[in-house]
């Protein structure tokens, strides 16, 4: 039996909400990949730790769209009955797993973008939006952290690893773009004190970059084409299996309590 | 998550050793006192304990297969979240189970590599594949329950750091025991099809989940060594019995039949059940189970692949202790 999707009132703040929810969503399902096959022990807690805080934000935050909207949806609904174009998440997050690299260079561009960000949206006028703010900006610091000296560890390890690592920067690079980008519903947001301005952090993302790759003997790529479209639900590839697999479930067995 | 009855006999050589060490090492254990990492223990005693730990920590790291099968397809954000937090848990008993064994001296490098390469035993449930969402509400329910009440008895283990993990590791899979059994609950109490999953699950898990507690004692050859050192408390079929005692009324309570026509309830309350098949538990610990292959083939993967992140972590580590010494040599 197919089962619809569900439509969302996109309004510019379901709409925000939605976005964060589905990059948390779908960065913590792709660590969550690593559970059990990490190159270590240690890995697999911190990778599976990671991708609990995300899956944890990305609750808070359907939970939040959910409500916002006003109509009948609830986090599962918007996690498990949108399909790839209702997705709004970043490309980036959505990018396979890769080689421990790969992963690693996504979560640290990720995160040297979320920290701040998360810092910043503590002071959001939208009260439960400042609340989810507060707890991810913990969360994030210490994403940021585990992703840097693992960045530097491997750039800064054996040639393999530093070859590893920089294939991952320089195939990821062009994914960054998109987390600054602000269309007109988020510009209102912004003004109204509800959103952060991402123009603003991107000067501290670049910072903490240049400083963890530049420690890890590694560079960042002059090339500046960046590929858009995840915020308006063009995707790569990849999410549709990503999805296939995060809502069969939901899919196969419809409206059944679990 | 859990340790079976694997052990094979070891020799007794305290003949070899100080006859008078040997008789106050068995006084404290007669005196339930807890030996500790530093004391004098029979190499023998080590040899057990390091074999039973180690065999447990790579039941835990195995353990994190079958369940791990079904995170990226858990059928809600909240199961999703448990799910993984529940498998989480399973690699930090497995890491603390190595570090318990390193106390004995054994590395856990040389402790990974002896299973990797085949010479080291896990649970066998392991080796059954998880096919539906009802068998991750039977694994909790079920492997875990049986898993507790094996390791209940092993918190008053005579090895401290063991006994000591296990009264970490029983808190956690108690949690993991009621959530599994509330996955069970919420299937039952749910549609037609989903209650279906439920005992379609209870029957494939049943028969694997009762062989968890090893061979019948009239077969078990080995206990005697372990239970003078007061590292086993319990035989194998007095575990079993009281799990099976405490199983039948939460699967009434659930509506589930188990798979065992030959049931019956005797005038204490215990219940009888049929013969077990020893020969597919034989198989299964000979790798023939269902996913032996899979399994060793899933941990060898990850540990090949991973090799170039620990060749760099370690490479870093020394590049980092050079300079530091470098440093302060100026």
């Amino acid at each position: 039996m197919a089962v619809s999707n569900i439509e969302v009132s996109e309004t510019p703040l379901v709409l925000y909400a939605l976005r964060r929810a589905d990059d948390a969503l779908i960065l913590g399902h792709r660590l969550s990949e690593w559970c059990g096959h990490a190159p270590m022990l240690e890995e697999d807690m911190a990778l599976s730790n990671i991708a609990l805080d995300l899956i944890g934000q990305a609750r808070e935050l359907y939970s939040y769209a959910a409500k916002a909207e006003g109509k009948n949806n609830d986090e599962d609904t918007l996690a498990y009955l949108r399909d790839v174009r209702q997705y709004r998440n970043l490309l980036l997050v959505e990018q396979p797993n890769g080689d421990f690299a790969q992963t690693l260079v996504r979560q640290l561009f990720y995160s040297a973008f979320a920290d701040p960000y998360w810092r910043a949206m503590m002071t959001s006028r939208d009260a439960t939006l400042a609340a989810i703010a507060a707890k991810s900006e913990k969360e994030s610091a210490y994403h940021l952290r585990h992703a840097s000296e693992w960045i530097i560890r491997l750039g800064d390890g054996t040639d393999e690893s530093h070859q590893r690592a920089q294939a991952a920067i320089d195939h990821l690079w062009a994914f960054t773009g998109e987390m600054f980008a602000v269309d007109e519903g988020e510009r209102a947001l912004i003004h109204a004190g509800i959103a952060v301005d991402p123009g603003t952090l991107r000067g501290r993302w670049l910072a903490t970059l240049s400083h963890v790759v530049g420690e890890a003997t590694l560079t960042l790529p002059q090339n500046d084409w960046m590929q858009q479209g995840g915020r308006a639900g063009r995707h790569s590839e990849h999410l549709g299996h990503l999805l296939s697999e995060l809502q069969s479930m939901q899919r196969t067995f419809p409206g059944l309590t679990w | 998550m859990y340790t079976q009855a694997l052990n094979t006999a070891e020799t007794d050589d305290r003949g070899l050793e100080d006859a008078t060490k040997a008789a106050q090492f068995q006084a404290r254990i007669d005196a339930e006192e807890r030996i500790e990492p530093n004391d004098w223990m029979p190499a023998a005693y080590r040899k057990t304990l390091t074999r039973q730990i180690s065999q447990h920590a790579h039941s835990e790291i195995v353990g994190m297969l079958p369940e791990g099968n079904w995170i990226t397809r858990a059928p809600t954000l909240r199961r999703k979240a448990a799910l993984l937090a529940k498998v989480q848990d399973e690699c930090g008993h497995g890491l603390y189970l190595y570090a318990a064994a390193e106390t004995l001296g054994a590395s856990r490098e040389e402790l990974v590599d002896a299973m990797l390469a085949g010479k080291a035993k896990y649970s066998s449930i392991f080796n059954y594949p998880t096919l539906t969402w009802a068998d991750i509400g039977t694994i909790g329910w079920l492997v875990d329950g049986a898993a507790i009440m094996n390791q209940i008895p092993l918190c008053r283990c005579s090895y401290g750091p063991y006994a000591r993990a296990m009264i970490r590791v029983c808190k956690e899979e108690s949690f993991h025991q009621r959530q599994g059994y509330e996955i069970m609950l919420t299937l039952c109490r749910g549609s037609l099809e989903q209650k279906a999953m439920a005992q379609d699950a209870l029957n494939r898990w049943w028969w694997p989940v009762l062989m968890m507690f090893g061979p019948p004692d009239a077969t078990s050859q080995h206990s005697d060594t372990s239970t003078k050192w007061k590292i086993k408390r319990f035989s194998n079929d007095e575990l079993r019995q009281k799990f099976v005692d405490a199983t039948v009324p939460q699967a009434q309570y659930l509506g589930l039949t188990i798979p065992d026509p030959g049931m019956t309830q005797d005038a204490e309350g215990h219940w009888g059940y049929s013969e077990i098949d020893w020969t597919e538990f034989k198989q299964v610990l000979a790798g023939n189970g269902p996913c032996n292959r899979d399994r060793m083939a899933a941990r060898r993967k990850a540990h090949d692949e991973g090799a170039w992140v620990r060749e760099a972590a370690a490479a870093y580590a020394a590049k980092r202790a050079h300079r530091q010494t470098a440093q302060a040599a100026e």
